[in-house]
């Protein structure tokens, strides 16, 4: 017998990388800005989202979001009252959104009466499956990662998982409307997210009062222009 | 959580490539996972069990190799290697480095297989199976 060692140096994750270069060139060719939403569960993405949705669709941007959990489409169904396209994607038990799920419901959505067609938009906003682990091997081609925390989880969640907010691009601190009453240390979290991601875009935000907002709607704008269509 | 399915994508990886040494037998399978990249050795190694049953990989091993955080400092232009997942520091001049240069990595490095000694052993069949690097008897 003899022994053979193949060397591969093969990325695991090769094909969900490879189709998600495809969806990335896709987005930039159609001139959308593609965002990535990803926290755990009860952070407050979707009345993040929804505040989002409807400060751009009142400003007459064209935006749309996939969003995915596990199972219903209660989620989808408090986005669509924004007014923007909602689709729902169950998982069934997967953990995570990846690049395959992104590209075939995008299919399915072009190709329904009331589809979406990326080109038609400006933002498409992708909510992930709450996790803050899993999401983050998984690129979705997007062009921005925004991880999320809310004032309830605590300062010091970006160092238990470093590897999530590592991978953001931006990221926002929810529910700063009851961040007194959770005795919530801001100056520790900005500093804990900044150590595990240095000079990273951090917007504090309330959903319920609006605070915050008007910075964030700022960075779309910008990230927006910055594309060329 | 989903270590699961990043086995099974190795799995199907490893068979594919050892399916171009006819009669072979791979014995182990070696991965690099950087500390970034959300993956945990022990559901990996315990998800390995599970998904290989049945396959040609039943009796392979699997080997997790640890990459540790590199960060390229802008400060004083040095890379270096970092403990721990807390804070990308430079340890040399303490400045925080956003440049990583390492410890994201999820990859298949290289597989051990064994062959049966004969004529058309030692050839890959088909496309290049990648360099061969190390041979023994």
């Amino acid at each position: 017998m003899t022994t053979r060692i193949v060397e591969l140096r093969r990325g695991i994750l090769k094909k969900n990388d490879e189709l998600a270069a495809v969806l990335r060139e896709r987005f930039t060719r159609a001139g959308v800005l593609v965002l990535n939403l990803v926290s755990s569960p009860g952070t407050g993405k979707t009345a993040f989202l929804e505040l989002t949705l409807r400060r751009l669709t009142q400003a007459g941007a064209r935006a749309a979001a996939l969003v995915g959990d596990l199972e219903t489409d209660n989620d989808a169904r408090r986005l669509a009252a924004s007014g923007a396209p909602v689709r729902q994607i169950n998982t069934h038990g997967i953990c995570h959104l990846d690049a395959e799920m992104i590209a075939k419901h995008l299919d399915e959505w072009s190709n329904v009466e009331t589809g979406v067609e990326l080109e038609n938009l400006d933002y498409l906003f992708i909510e992930n499956v709450g996790n803050l682990v899993c999401p983050s091997s998984y690129d979705l081609g997007e062009k921005i990662r925004v991880a999320l925390l809310s004032v309830t989880e605590g300062e010091d969640k970006p160092l238990k998982y470093p590897t999530l907010f590592n991978s953001a691009d931006a990221a926002a601190i929810t529910k700063i409307d009851i961040a007194e009453a959770c005795e919530f240390d801001h100056e520790l979290a900005l500093h804990n997210i900044n150590e595990i991601r240095p000079g990273i875009r951090i917007f504090e935000t309330s959903a319920k009062t609006g605070a915050g907002v008007d910075a964030w709607m700022a960075y779309l704008e910008e990230q927006r222009a910055a594309i060329s269509r | 959580m989903h270590e699961l399915s990043i086995v099974e994508s190795v799995v199907d990886a490893v068979t594919e490539t050892a399916a171009k040494y006819p009669g072979s037998t791979v014995k182990s399978v070696k991965l690099r996972v950087g500390v970034l990249a959300s993956v945990v050795k022990e559901s990996l190694e315990f998800c390995w069990e599970l998904a290989t049953v049945g396959t040609p990989l039943a009796s392979a091993t699997l080997v997790v190799n640890s990459v540790p955080i590199v960060v390229h400092c802008a400060g004083c232009g040095r890379d270096s290697e970092i403990e721990g997942v807390q804070s990308l520091r430079c340890p040399h001049c303490g400045e925080l480095a956003a440049d990583l240069r390492q410890g994201r990595e999820l990859e298949i490095e290289s597989i051990e297989i064994e062959e049966p000694d004969s004529e058309s052993a030692g050839q890959p069949v088909g496309e290049s199976a990648g360099p061969t690097v190390q041979e023994t008897k």
